[in-house]
């Protein structure tokens, strides 16, 4: 089967996109899984109350949940990919039924493994993420396929009741490499310092 | 200080005093009376995984969000675990895991035997400390050290119950 990958220019391209959401995130703590979500938190601008990821797939909706559950007076965003949720996706049936209302997922999804050489995912055919977490129960899901829908969508995951989950279906891109700290303890440390949880 | 023969009631009065309020599970025959306890319980959440991986990502979450969660499973959820077991390790994030054993004393079921076997290498393999421990008054202090080990070192412990304690039985059997 031929499949032709979404390379043209009228799809969401992550990088800008990203930088945009986050620009009006508030007070919101972000929980973006490895690879390309990492990339793009850290490229939009490096933050101690970003929760950067480098290994786990398939554990930022479950890590972003036990964030939500600890700081319930905090909104809580994961960032993740197509290809991660996919991998955890039983973790949406977990995170509507403990229905933390502070939760919120942004899914990008290119349709691809991107790190590895944009091999095709699943979602590229017939899955269909936001109907997967309607029908596990989460609050209120959505996709949105265009740049503009932007102002929305920050609204919906930064202050619609939780847990909602967003798919944005993104271009196929050529990114710059932009990599935050690797050191796990140094992240976990900044992150809890931020938090008030660690002295120093 | 030697525990009842009521361990669950021991280890629920371990996760009080240690301010555990979260408990992630993918339920064992042999955790039914603890996770009883833990459902009708005030001030320690339960939460239903659909794997047990995801309890080491709630776990890690909730250390790295200013709380503490723990996971209680069979034996054979730690095989699901492995992997995710590197989030806690990376992060210096403790990650205390209360595991029911099967493939051991008596075991009647020959799919539970590899994994049963497997379970204490492969944690430890992936810098997990184990507590094995084989009598029902000594569950409750073990798991109380096993805590403290993970939560005041920053590391992840397993008490591994063993079915000893929990009592081999074929399907059909009460």
């Amino acid at each position: 089967m031929t499949r032709t990958p979404h390379k043209s220019s009228n799809r969401i391209q992550r990088r800008p996109f990203v930088a945009d959401l986050l620009a009006r995130r508030g007070e919101a703590l972000v929980v973006p899984g490895l690879g390309s979500p990492t990339w793009d938190c850290f490229a939009a601008g490096d933050c101690a109350e970003y929760l950067y990821s480098w290994g786990g797939m398939g554990l930022a909706v479950p890590t972003a949940l036990g964030v939500a559950l600890a700081q319930p007076s905090r909104r809580v965003l994961c960032v993740t990919g197509d290809g991660e949720l996919m991998m955890g996706i039983g973790s949406l049936a977990v995170v509507a039924d403990q229905a933390p209302d502070n939760l919120a997922i942004l899914v990008l999804d290119n349709e691809s493994f991107g790190e590895t050489g944009r091999q095709r995912g699943l979602t590229s055919n017939r899955a269909d993420l936001a109907a997967v977490g309607k029908a596990f129960g989460l609050k209120t899901t959505r996709t949105i396929t265009d740049a503009g829908a932007l102002p929305e969508l920050a609204d919906f995951l930064f202050r619609a009741p939780g847990p909602v989950l967003a798919v944005a279906k993104i271009a196929i891109t050529e990114d710059p490499w932009r990599l935050p700290q690797k050191d796990g303890a140094t992240i976990a440390f900044r992150f809890r310092r931020a938090l008030g949880l660690e002295d120093a | 200080m030697r525990g009842s023969s009521n361990w669950s009631e021991d280890v629920l009065r371990a996760i009080e005093a240690r301010k555990i309020t979260t408990v992630c599970t993918i339920p064992d025959g042999g955790l039914t009376q603890l996770l009883k306890l833990i459902e009708t319980h005030k001030s320690v959440r339960l939460v239903t995984l659909s794997t047990e991986e995801e309890g080491v990502g709630i776990a890690t979450g909730c250390w790295l969000g200013g709380g503490r969660a723990m996971l209680a499973m069979q034996s054979s959820g730690v095989g699901n675990c492995i992997n995710a077991l590197g989030l806690p390790a990376a992060f210096r994030a403790p990650c205390l895991l209360l595991v029911t054993m099967r493939g051991q004393w008596g075991e009647f079921n020959p799919w539970q035997v590899p994994m049963g076997q497997a379970v204490r290498p492969a944690l430890e393999a992936v810098g997990v400390k184990c507590y094995p421990v084989d009598r029902a008054e000594e569950i409750g202090e073990t798991f109380a050290a096993a805590a403290d080990f993970a939560f005041n070192s920053r590391v992840s412990a397993a008490v591994l119950i063993a079915q000893r304690v929990i009592g081999a039985k074929g399907f059909g059997q009460k």
